[in-house]
């Protein structure tokens, strides 16, 4: 029996009873259904919002972070008054705003799999917003093991991908990616970057996706993958099949359970790491300040891309990118002691592996990168 | 001659090219007449045993080259590759 509607959400939603494929019992059906936004971040911002907007009668979001500054320029949900404030709860007072006649449940805790077949177990469709691949592959298992349909989106400076995948109909995100890239390889988005409006683009796309499932209209994209270029405005199809050896949705999976993710990715399971390479291989900005004042010789090696030399630079840095360094090591004396540096410490932790890696061994990562000497030893520098 | 299309994360090494045209008679001789023209690509799509790496999903036209003959698919004049990388920002 669906849940009845009161004269003001006939009101509230009278555009969506007006369309003969939603009506009054598609809009019945959505106050009836329930969806878990993993990640408030840049794709659960509009997911959220729309999900909000429409009457989906009960949204979980899971997220453990707090808005930070860098997150408006596309966190939509969130706003400069709740700078610190949980994301969950930032977004739970926002979509509340819009729409006071939804239930929304907060999880303010990393989605592990501990707790993620728990979380998820109550929910009609699951929306991965997630920012990192540890979470992306725990996501596809959580949704294949339960059975539900995970609405997956993801971006990259203006690229964005689309698919619905629902291994009872279809191929799962394994089916795809039966492996993570190796570490290090695919930048994050806190390290190359992201179009502002590009997360809006995908993200709605995610929301339009679920609608369709709960009110099961139109063909979702179960089996096929939708790739979207904001520079060249592309929208291209690719067709997604089953993989016969997939180790999850195959007929012989080897995945029965949840795994541990960040060891099967290789990375942890955010976009934010400290930027360190290790203890043995990392100079703090204050032992870097200390040696530099001590006059001690050491060249500086900024591993950055050469537009980020117009944000702060260090001064008598030699800049290197990390994509080139591999074909100019032989500019690098390994007898000579060196600092990488980068904005965060993760790609330069990233050029020290490779130059170990090649024999050198007189080099140190600046852990917290560019960014923690703004912050700890010249604050006339900006932070990005 | 056939085209193929270079995601964002790999046009740094393709000199910001979008689709780079590429000859040959099959989807392999394709991808080798890549590495030739942006040597630097190839350690971000094989490994040392001359496979793509398993992270690497190449399209022709709308259909994963696994599902076809993998590199031995025979390429027409006016066929369209696409690499399609993992991503995972959010």
């Amino acid at each position: 029996m669906l849940p009845m509607l009161s004269h003001a959400e006939i009101l509230r939603y009278s555009r969506h009873l007006l369309i003969p494929e939603v009506g009054l019992e598609g809009q019945r059906k959505l106050k009836q259904s329930s969806v878990l936004v993993i990640g408030t971040g840049g794709l659960g911002s509009p997911v959220a919002l729309y999900l909000a907007a429409a009457g989906v009668g009960r949204i979980g979001l899971v997220d453990y972070d707090v808005v930070d500054f860098s997150n408006l320029q596309r966190q939509v949900i969130h706003g400069t008054a709740g700078l610190g404030e949980l994301k969950v709860e930032s977004a739970r007072d926002r979509m509340l705003d819009l729409n006071p006649d939804i239930q929304v449940d907060v999880y303010n805790e990393p989605f592990t799999s501990e707790n993620a077949m728990r979380i998820a177990a109550d929910y009609d469709v699951i929306i991965d917003g997630t920012d990192n691949f540890p979470t992306r592959y725990l996501t596809n298992d959580v949704c294949v093991l339960l059975g539900k349909p995970n609405v997956y989106g993801s971006i990259f400076r203006f690229d964005g991908q689309v698919s619905v995948f629902d291994a009872r109909r279809g191929p799962c995100y394994r089916c795809l990616f039966p492996e993570p890239p190796p570490p290090g390889l695919v930048p994050s988005c806190a390290e190359g970057g992201v179009l502002g409006v590009l997360p809006g683009t995908i993200g709605t796309l995610q929301a339009t996706e679920a609608l369709k499932l709960l009110l099961d209209i139109g063909q979702p994209l179960i089996g096929s993958l939708l790739l979207f270029n904001a520079l060249d405005m592309s929208f291209d199809f690719v067709k997604l099949r089953k993989n016969p050896r997939c180790k999850i949705c195959g007929p012989q999976p080897e995945v029965t359970e949840l795994i541990d993710y960040e060891a099967f990715c290789g990375v942890p399971g955010h976009d934010h790491d400290d930027g360190s390479a290790g203890v043995d291989w990392d100079i703090t900005v204050s032992e870097l300040a200390a040696r530099l004042k001590n006059g001690n010789h050491l060249s500086l090696i900024d591993v950055r891309e050469p537009h980020e030399l117009e944000i702060s630079r260090l001064e008598g840095a030699r800049l290197i990118p990390l994509g080139q360094l591999a074909a100019r090591l032989s500019e690098l004396d390994s007898a000579e002691d060196m600092v990488l540096f980068c904005k965060s410490g993760t790609r330069s932790a990233r050029a020290l592996e490779l130059m170990v890696s090649a024999g050198f061994r007189k080099v140190k990562n600046l852990k917290g990168g560019i960014n923690a000497w703004a912050r700890e030893v010249d604050p006339t520098l900006p932070v990005y | 001659m056939p085209v193929l299309r270079i995601p964002t994360p790999l046009r740094s090494y393709t000199n910001g090219e979008r689709e780079v045209t590429v000859k040959g008679n099959t989807v392999g001789d394709a991808m080798d007449d890549l590495m030739v023209q942006y040597p630097t690509l190839r350690p971000h799509l094989y490994n040392g045993n001359a496979e793509l790496r398993p992270f690497v999903n190449l399209f022709l036209n709308e259909e994963n080259i696994r599902e076809l003959q993998g590199l031995a698919t025979p390429l027409q004049e006016t066929d369209r590759l696409m690499l399609i990388p993992s991503i995972a920002g959010g």
